[in-house]
């Protein structure tokens, strides 16, 4: 079989292109414009005076966070009754439909009998969880939701990544998990 | 024996046979509540009604007899409607909480809605809710009225089965509800959770701990007396890596029509625990399973050089009769056949005229045809031999006989230049023994027990041994290689092959004979 071959056309460069300089005088303007307009403004930001204005377009991580849909799904959460409690009845949906295998429940009895069951453990292994969303689409209690809008999670191991159900249930003490080293001291909570 | 048709199909059955057993015969799903074959027929649930021709209106066919020329059909669409507009009644008052209910993947009343169900219920009215909703009504079952669809099983069991009478059903429309008379303590109490088709009679120790759809299901026979119930081991293979490494979860019982027919006793069905709790778990007295087998090899060895009477072997009824042959088979060739003593490892217990054997041991008539009996006062024997010092080893095979004979079996133990205990949990006996192997559970071996009635039947592993543990027939088999034994093995059906040579009273018995169902059982007498 014959190799086929392109031809291809090299561009008819203008004078102007040719002599090379004019380019570069453009682009030094555009770098020096934006240059001067950030210098500028980083400093009318330091008297507080045109804030509304960004400086530069890049987001200042991590003193400012990038803005996220509000239905990313982000780290899981579980939801309190009006008493505190979870409202987690432990039927086990969540353990049951998720895909990794991630979630690991024990079920207790509730003192209430109108409630019957509650967990005793819900921990959630986010070193093995894939953020499907399938539990939160599972739970018939609304108890598990994944909208704390928390992404930049790390630890020092894997055991770092184990949620317990009192991380789930204050996701506002995130932080606490990247302090879970085995080698370090463990924080007061633990 | 009249001739009918059943969708279609004809079939003639024996006289007095219902339509919906008919139905059964021919494979043909009908559901049904209060029906079960065990017990009589109530006729109160009313879904399983079928089209009878000539009849006027759908019958229920658990109660309508079959009759010269019937013509039945169970799958129009007049019938699929009767099937889910008695379910809507059924549920009038049924909470819907089968979130937390423990019977919700094995309830009936699930599988029906699925099936047959209206999905777009008609029922605008208030549920009847219970003051309390569920509630211990005895050691082994909690009742929840607010489930309950008056089927009257468990009414009919206490009446029929157990004859103690303990439940009722009291009231009248919207009112009524199962109650029990007293404390619900009965020997058999936990079959009344087994036939409730919905959660409103559940199993305490199963409760809240183990979802039903993660369990496998393994059969077997229960250990636990003489009669060698059929059961079925569930256990969970998904969970048991995580914080609580438990494996059975629950027993239950399996069908056997010459046995326990759908019945077990609670002694039977709450005996798994030692199967994951107080295990040994590693070999004791050498440094791994190839050393240990190769010192007992060589003492044993040295021993039936020097006499024939110096070791003794302790045979429990607890042993398969592979294991009970096999050691045989091995030992007799070393020693006197008459140093193997058959030792009961425990108490005689309760009994009754229904299930409940005296003989806490599955095997004692699969012992006895292997031509064992049971050796008196074991220890006192032992110990007079051990001093003077015509006994120097011990082979025991899961008797704890420190707790069965006390200081006597502790001296003897000390006298002892040698004593090997192979067995599967820990006990007093155990950390007195120079070797300690450790060796497989029931439910992690194959096998056969003869029960008290003389019917053999075969066990399977429900999972693999833990790490270190091995079958009984596995290490036997290990040392008759280093011993230079020329035995079958190691696998039971082999072992068994020989047996039914050998042994007279398994004389022409094939393994694959022996399986689930009653009438693959062979008898022995």
């Amino acid at each position: 079989m014959p190799v086929t071959t392109k031809v291809v056309k090299q561009p008819n460069m203008s004078f102007m292109v040719r002599i090379y300089f004019p380019a570069i005088f453009q682009g030094l303007a555009l770098t020096g414009w934006h240059f001067f307009r950030n210098l500028t403004l980083h400093i009318l930001h330091k008297f507080d005076l045109f804030k509304d204005v960004p400086a530069a377009v890049t987001y200042q991580y991590p003193e400012e966070k990038r803005p996220l849909a509000p239905r990313l799904r982000s780290r899981h959460r579980l939801t309190k009754r009006s008493n505190g409690s979870p409202r987690c009845v432990a039927c086990m949906m969540c353990e049951t439909v998720c895909p990794a295998h991630c979630i690991y429940i024990v079920a207790d009895e509730h003192p209430d009998p109108n409630i019957e069951k509650r967990p005793k453990r819900f921990d959630i292994d986010l070193g093995i969880c894939v953020y499907c969303g399938f539990c939160v689409e599972a739970c018939p209690e609304d108890a598990i939701r994944m909208d704390t809008q928390i992404l930049d999670i790390a630890a020092y191991s894997r055991e770092g990544m184990y949620l317990t159900m009192d991380d789930l249930l204050n996701p506002e003490n995130h932080g606490a998990i990247v302090l879970r080293d085995p080698k370090r001291p463990q924080p007061a909570s633990q | 024996m009249p001739t009918l048709t059943i969708d279609g199909k004809k079939i003639t059955v024996a006289d007095g046979t219902t339509v919906l057993q008919a139905c059964e015969k021919l494979k043909i799903d009908v559901p049904r509540y209060c029906y079960h074959p065990g017990l009589s027929i109530a006729g109160n649930c009313r879904i399983c009604m079928v089209e009878i021709e000539k009849a006027p209106k759908p019958a229920i066919s658990c109660q309508t007899l079959s009759t010269e020329g019937m013509v039945v059909r169970t799958d129009t669409e007049q019938v699929k409607q009767v099937r889910s507009h008695i379910l809507e009644f059924l549920l009038v008052n049924h909470p819907l909480d089968c979130p937390v209910c423990d019977q919700a993947g094995e309830c009936y009343l699930q599988d029906y809605y699925m099936k047959f169900g209206l999905y777009d219920p008609k029922f605008n009215e208030n549920k009847v809710k219970k003051q309390k909703k569920a509630f211990p009504i005895g050691p082994t079952i909690m009742l929840d009225q607010e489930r309950c669809i008056l089927c009257s099983r468990c009414v009919r069991f206490t009446d029929e089965i157990t004859k103690s009478h303990e439940f009722g059903i009291v009231n009248r429309g919207d009112h009524s509800e199962v109650v029990v008379s007293k404390e619900f303590v009965n020997p058999y109490s936990g079959n009344v959770a087994d036939i409730c088709p919905v959660g409103a009679l559940t199993d305490r120790d199963f409760r809240f701990k183990c979802r039903v759809w993660y369990l496998e299901n393994s059969p077997s026979v229960c250990p636990g007396c003489s009669r060698g119930c059929s059961i079925e081991i569930h256990h969970n293979d998904r969970k048991s890596h995580r914080v609580e490494p438990k494996r059975v979860m629950r027993l239950k019982p399996r069908f056997n029509e010459e046995i326990n027919k759908w019945w077990i006793c609670d002694e039977g069905r709450y005996n798994y625990k030692f199967i994951d709790d107080n295990r040994i778990l590693l070999v004791k007295g050498a440094e791994d399973w190839p050393s240990a087998v190769k010192t007992l090899a060589s003492k044993l060895k040295n021993l039936a050089a020097l006499s024939p009477q110096s070791a003794a072997f302790l045979l429990s009824p607890q042993q398969s009769n592979e294991e009970l042959f096999l050691a045989e088979q091995i030992f007799a060739q070393l020693f006197d056949r008459s140093r193997l003593f058959l030792v009961r490892p425990n108490a005689l217990g309760y009994q009754d005229a229904f299930l409940i054997k005296a003989d806490k041991n599955p095997n004692t008539a699969g012992a006895r045809a292997l031509g064992f009996s049971y050796a008196e006062n074991i220890v006192d024997l032992l110990s007079g031999e051990a001093e003077k010092g015509k006994l120097k080893a011990l082979y025991i095979f899961g008797q704890d006989i420190v707790s069965l004979f006390g200081d006597d079996a502790r001296k003897l133990l000390k006298q002892l230049e040698f004593v090997v205990y192979q067995g599967s949990n820990r006990n007093e006996t155990a950390p007195l023994c120079s070797m300690t192997l450790p060796a497989a559970v029931y439910a992690e071996q194959e096998g056969t027990f003869t029960n008290c009635d003389g019917i053999l039947q075969r066990f399977t592993p429900a999972f693999a041994p833990l790490p270190e543990a091995r079958e009984g027939i596995q290490i036997l088999h290990d040392l008759a290689v280093k011993l230079g034994i020329k035995c079958p093995g190691p696998k039971a059906r082999e072992i068994f092959a020989r047996m039914a040579e050998k042994a007279h009273a398994f004389k022409g018995m094939n393994f694959d004979r022996l399986g689930r169902m009653a009438q693959e059982k062979a008898a022995l007498c």
